[in-house]
């Protein structure tokens, strides 16, 4: 499995996050972390990407415990943040140039990749603009094109579609699923708009902190449209 | 690619972007600038008067009052360099520009280290502009200890940015930054010996005196003045070698995963 995540649990203080929380994603598989806000999403992305440790149970990324050789797993992972985390000040190609060394891309190398990165996500030709002179859409797909820069074997992607327009979302989202099934990168997309999940997709169920559901898309939902199977589980919680 | 070759190939990086970023904030550079040389040229003239200072080491002879303080001056570019980048790695982690570094897969002392060096570079760059305008304002320096200075001024600097960086890995928004203004820089500028003597200060009180005398400040300021004469203040280095030691673990302790900033804001 790329991604493993056992009996997971966090707590702020005496605020329980997460409680319990385990499931896989296997390779090249797109899977939807779904859950309404405060259901305990972005902190699993914090455990997920370190920047919290673990409190209880264990993270795998592609075969690597995130515990026991974080830097192996973290060298394996993608992110895209839900904070815009581009300096606007500088050109795309520079920001991208930036993240390739702090994965120790030599220049050449990484002066492929990021040609390569950006023709596939069609910002070939922006490659030059300062960041400040995108709009939101193509801010994303030059996270995006970043976070694939290293080759990763899993990719994380925290609500990414936030304060985009319907049609940037649908393609960012077609997008994604495509990048799933041609390079087998796995793929861990957390989102609370159900129309972001096709039913091939896995989902993942996250109510207050812990895993309400987990398979996938058509089979949960059964002859019930997302939408309502959804708000049937949170709500019935509620 | 090695770790090794790794790890100096992120360094070079983040040090190129905090060049970058200082290149786009002239005001930045404009105003650490002027706050120096304000003192120097304002301030100084008034109290060139006021002030008599007799020969004490590294100086051989009687020295003005403006010769006196640049020393000092030079460690109050670094002292705000430091907080202004500790502000801006406030800034960096509500933009989130600090977690893509964090995620990076090297170690966080490492990674931290090298945002401190970045910023120390451009700091030291500010240092001898300033030493420049200085100089056309003939307050001169031994021509040996310009270059002299420079190792003193990268400890210094490394000193204060790291004080920086731990402070702002225990800084909870922007918004507690003039706490920091008011509660760490000014106490820490005005209670050392940057700009009067120690001596001096303790004519009028004892306490204060050695307040200054333990303040890491006081020790980074005196390296440079040593070293701007090319001497060497053995006690001095030693202590803001240590304060650099220490400033660095609690910044590497506060920004740890595990525990700190980053699990306390939720």
């Amino acid at each position: 499995m790329s991604l493993s995540v056992k009996q997971l649990g966090f707590s702020y203080g005496a605020k329980t996050a997460l409680e319990d929380v385990s499931f896989t994603v296997g390779r090249g598989q797109f899977a939807a972390l779904l859950g309404p806000n405060g259901a305990g999403k972005s902190t699993l992305f914090s455990l997920l990407t370190r920047l919290f440790v673990t409190q209880g149970g264990s993270i795998t990324i592609a075969g690597h415990d995130l515990r026991t050789a974080p830097l192996a797993a973290m060298a394996d992972l993608g992110v895209v943040f839900q904070q815009l985390t581009l300096d606007l000040d500088l050109t795309v190609r520079q920001n991208l140039r930036y993240f390739a060394a702090l994965h120790g891309l030599a220049r050449r190398d990484a002066d492929w990749r990021i040609d390569a990165a950006l023709d596939r996500l069609g910002m070939a030709e922006r490659a030059g603009e300062k960041a400040r002179g995108l709009n939101g859409g193509h801010r994303r797909r030059t996270e995006i094109a970043r976070a694939l820069l290293h080759d990763p074997k899993v990719l994380l992607l925290d609500e990414p579609t936030v304060g985009l327009d319907a049609t940037t979302r649908a393609g960012l989202t077609r997008h994604i699923h495509d990048l799933c099934s041609d390079t087998g990168v796995t793929v861990l997309w957390a989102t609370h708009l159900t129309d972001e999940v096709g039913d091939g997709d896995q989902v993942i169920l996250l109510h207050r902190g812990r895993v309400l559901a987990d398979g996938l898309c058509g089979a949960l939902r059964g002859d019930s449209p997302l939408p309502a199977y959804f708000a049937q589980m949170t709500g019935a919680e509620a | 690619m090695s770790g090794t070759r790794h790890a100096l190939v992120a360094m070079r990086a983040i040090v190129i972007r905090e060049a970058l970023r200082f290149v786009h904030q002239r005001e930045r550079f404009i105003a650490a600038l002027v706050r120096p040389l304000v003192w120097l040229l304002v301030f100084a003239a008034g109290f060139r008067a006021a002030l008599g200072l007799s020969i004490s080491p590294p100086y051989q002879t009687y020295i003005t009052y403006e010769t006196y303080i640049v020393p000092g001056l030079c460690g109050m570019i670094l002292l705000f360099n430091g907080m202004q980048s500790s502000l801006s790695l406030v800034y960096d982690r509500e933009m989130g520009s600090m977690r893509l570094l964090l995620t990076a897969p090297l170690s966080r002392a490492w990674l931290l280290f090298s945002k401190l060096l970045g910023s120390t570079i451009i700091s030291i760059l500010q240092v001898y502009t300033f030493l420049l305008v200085a100089w056309l304002f003939d307050i001169t320096l031994p021509g040996w200890g310009y270059l002299a200075a420079l190792p003193a001024l990268l400890l210094a600097g490394l000193m204060l940015g790291a004080l920086g960086l731990a402070l702002s890995s225990f800084i909870k928004q922007l918004e507690n930054f003039a706490g920091v203004m008011n509660f760490v820089i000014f106490p820490m500028f005005f209670l050392s010996s940057a700009l009067y003597p120690l001596w001096k200060m303790a004519e009028s009180s004892e306490l204060l005196h050695d307040i200054c005398a333990v303040n890491p400040f006081t020790h980074s300021v005196e390296l440079i003045r040593f070293a701007l004469y090319v001497e060497m203040n053995a006690m001095a280095l030693v202590w803001t070698a240590l304060a650099t030691a220490v400033f660095m673990a609690l910044a590497v302790w506060g920004y740890d995963p595990a525990r700190g900033m980053m699990t306390r804001k939720g």
